[in-house]
């Protein structure tokens, strides 16, 4: 909420100072019964940056200079840079299943990529703008060093294949990736839908032996990755769990899935309903 | 110049126009429907939208000609394969169906916007009138048609409260939160209640489909209903196994929810079948709960939602979404909402097309005799913002739309959408002079969180009887 002085005309909210306990936009008060202006005006920005993080253009050569060092300590060669079928956003947004393909000239370059390496690797991964191209360039750098930093120190050895930039790309753009790439597993790192509130949140989908055609219930997925939401070491540390199993049992999806269910959600501080005059810790 | 632009189509088809030198062929009456469809993405993502401006145009002609029998012979999916179908068909009334069994759909919608066609007879007419009957006749309408026929269909539903009544809105609160914290929920369920809202329902989408949590959650709406005795009822949005598992534990369950869609395969990929809803819709009944009516399902529909499945037979989006309809009335819910913009732009790619969707599926709706509310929203990637959303809000309510959403600022934290506000309900009121449920008006009043309830002015000071409860959270905070 700004700092805007609220002058005369608006009738403030007593219950305003419950906002430390909810990101809700609770307690906004009103002119007349509308939104006050300073409450607006804060819509309307939160509003402009998440529309912005879905049409702003990835910028893949910041992305690829960003990349660079942590490409060069792991030894991934050089990042790829790869578009989907979808031409342009209008097209991405409208059709999502040629966002889930890679373009003729994408996909004759990873086959050239792998032909001239090794015979495979344990895991590709594909960083794909999706619906956030903020969540990308925020997020990427730090997570991917948290994660090739864990695997390095693993007790198995992880080749991985030379990083993948995607542009308008969905998460199933990275099955091919994979294939194309000769990885046992695909990790696809996606901008996501963007919320108001949450305009640069970045989505992990697992896939054990990617390949065209695979959908949702063959991948695993961690959502909310971003710093005020999961933050990296704990996504890397579910990630690398999931990773591990995954190459163990040689599959991924709904079957993984049933073992990683959270349970019920408790919050670090007893909640309670103040609601309720017994102060009751349902 | 080839004449038909589709010689495969077979030539002798029932479905052809002739216009000037060109003659159009539809394979059948689905592609008949599908075209005849006002523009949208979702269709086109299918495949099954007109490839042009005119071949629209001209299969709302070949549509309003097609008399309303023939959607009792030609089955958009077939009988044997879709039990949506066989429920359409076997409940299908033909004595209430005789006053209109002549007409075609040109016709139908003379006669929908006739004086001839007046509330009553409107009401008598809903078994006889099949979800493919009420699509088509849609895909004629103009928004205004749209409106004006709504108006005219009355339907109310009650469990504690009663909802729907001519000249009134009502709005369902919706306090979820990303983590289902108890106290971040509370904070926005008294924001709610403290802005008039929460008459249709206080209902909340779980951040888990954890069985417990849902329990925890019922619980925890249950002792907020009974401690400040409101006139309303509670709904944790989760899957209907989850909440016949919750009723077999003993947990306070007002309202069974369920997604429906309206292809059998839909509902099968939402986990579910008829005879679910069937023991879901008894064991809520025998828990005996409502206090002036016996209402207990609420169900929430979409366009896109079989599409996304693949299960839409070929239909175009507007068509299966009527069909959900007929799942929803088999089981007399108090509450159905169409999540209008909540599916994305691949489905509904714009302001223009949500709106033009939303005032669809409340007309179906309410033709079919549903208590119809509207989730108009949107997500950041659609091309709508909150202006769109005010002119849909505005057309419902004038429409008659019997509920909206009701969340803090707009902005659902959890589900990562816009959606109504608290604030856009007192506006409606204001603005339309639309009253919320009577029983939930008059607590509002005794409970002075109105301070003038003629004009929907909310108290300036905290009502006595909450000042406790924010006390108590005030305290609890310095702790």
């Amino acid at each position: 909420m700004s700092q805007r002085k609220q002058a005369g005309f608006v009738t403030a909210n007593a219950w305003q100072a419950l906002r430390v306990h909810t990101d809700a936009r609770i307690g906004l008060g009103r002119a007349g019964v509308s939104l006050p202006t300073a409450a607006l005006l804060d819509f309307q920005l939160a509003h402009a940056q998440a529309q912005d993080a879905v049409h702003q253009a990835l910028d893949t050569a910041a992305l690829e200079a960003q990349l660079a060092p942590l490409a060069q300590a792991y030894n991934l060669g050089e990042t790829l840079q790869v578009h989907s079928r979808a031409p342009d956003r209008p097209t991405y947004l409208q059709r999502p299943d040629l966002g889930r393909r890679l373009d003729e000239t994408s996909a004759e370059a990873l086959r050239d990529c792998a032909s001239s390496l090794s015979s495979g690797f344990d895991l590709s991964i594909a960083i794909v703008d999706g619906l956030s191209s903020r969540a990308i360039s925020e997020n990427t750098l730090p997570f991917l060093t948290a994660l090739l930093s864990a695997l390095k120190h693993d007790s198995e050895e992880w080749s991985v294949a030379p990083l993948t930039v995607v542009r308008q790309g969905r998460v199933a753009v990275g099955d091919e990736v994979g294939e194309l790439l000769n990885a046992r597993t695909t990790l696809v790192l996606v901008g996501e839908r963007p919320g108001l509130s949450s305009p640069d949140s970045l989505g992990l989908y697992m896939t054990w032996a990617p390949r065209v055609g695979l959908t949702d219930a063959s991948r695993n997925c961690i959502s909310n990755v971003r710093k005020a939401g999961l933050i990296y070491g704990d996504a890397v540390h579910k990630l690398t769990l999931l990773l591990k199993e995954s190459r163990q049992r040689r599959l991924s999806g709904v079957q993984l899935k049933d073992r990683s269910q959270d349970p019920v959600i408790e919050g670090a501080k007893a909640a309670t309903n103040f609601l309720l005059p017994n102060l009751s810790h349902c | 110049m080839v004449a038909d632009p589709h010689p495969t189509r077979p030539a002798r088809s029932a479905y052809r126009y002739v216009l000037g030198t060109r003659t159009y062929g539809f394979r059948d009456l689905a592609d008949v429907m599908a075209k005849a469809t006002p523009e949208r993405s979702g269709d086109r993502l299918a495949g099954v939208a007109a490839e042009s401006a005119e071949e629209r145009a001209v299969a709302q002609r070949v549509l309003a000609d097609v008399p309303l029998q023939q959607f009792l012979q030609d089955l958009l999916i077939p009988y044997e394969q879709d039990e949506v179908t066989r429920l359409i068909i076997d409940d299908h009334d033909p004595v209430a169906f005789a006053p209109i069994s002549h007409l075609t759909v040109g016709d139908f919608r003379n006669w929908l916007l006739s004086d001839d066609a007046s509330i009553e007879r409107l009401i008598a007419l809903r078994p006889g009138i099949t979800p493919e009957m009420a699509a088509a006749v849609c895909k004629l309408m103009r928004n205004q048609d749209l409106i004006l026929v709504a108006q005219k269909c009355h339907v109310s539903s009650a469990f504690r409260n009663t909802l729907g009544l001519p000249g009134h809105l009502s709005t369902r609160l919706q306090p979820n939160h990303p983590t289902d914290d108890v106290t971040g929920i509370a904070a926005s369920i008294l924001d709610g209640l403290l802005y008039g809202n929460g008459d249709a329902v206080i209902g909340i989408n779980p951040a888990t489909d954890n069985l417990a949590q849902a329990i925890k959650l019922m619980k925890m709406m249950d002792g907020v209903i009974q401690e400040y005795g409101i006139p309303t009822q509670s709904c944790v949005l989760t899957h209907v196994t989850n909440t016949l598992e919750a009723m077999e534990k003993g947990a306070p369950v007002d309202l069974v929810f369920q997604s429906i869609g309206g292809t059998e395969a839909t509902n099968s990929s939402f986990g579910f079948n008829l005879a679910t809803l069937a023991e879901a819709q008894d064991a809520a009944l025998s828990l005996k709960r409502g206090t002036v009516g016996n209402n207990v399902m609420y169900f929430e529909t979409g366009q896109g939602s079989s599409l996304s499945a693949n299960a839409h037979h070929g239909l175009d989006q507007q068509t299966c979404e009527t069909r959900a309809y007929a799942v929803a009335r088999k089981f007399s819910p108090l509450l159905v909402n169409t999540v209008v913009g909540f599916i994305g732009p691949e489905y509904l790619f714009n302001g223009k097309e949500i709106i033009r969707a939303g005032l669809e599926d409340h007309f179906c709706a309410k033709l079919l005799g549903l208590p119809m509310g509207c989730d108009i929203c949107y997500t950041n990637h659609a091309q709508a913002d909150q202006n769109d959303m005010d002119n849909l809000l505005t057309l419902l309510g004038v429409a008659g739309c019997t509920f909206i959403m009701g969340i803090p600022g707009s902005d659902d934290i959890m589900l990562n959408y816009q959606t109504t506000s608290f604030h856009d309900a007192l506006y409606a009121r204001r603005a339309l002079g639309l009253r919320p449920a009577p029983e939930f008006g008059h607590w509002l009043t005794r409970m002075q969180i109105f301070q003038d309830a003629g004009r929907f002015t909310p108290n300036a000071g905290m009502p006595p009887s909450f000042a406790g409860s924010l006390a108590r959270a005030l305290q609890g905070d310095m702790q």
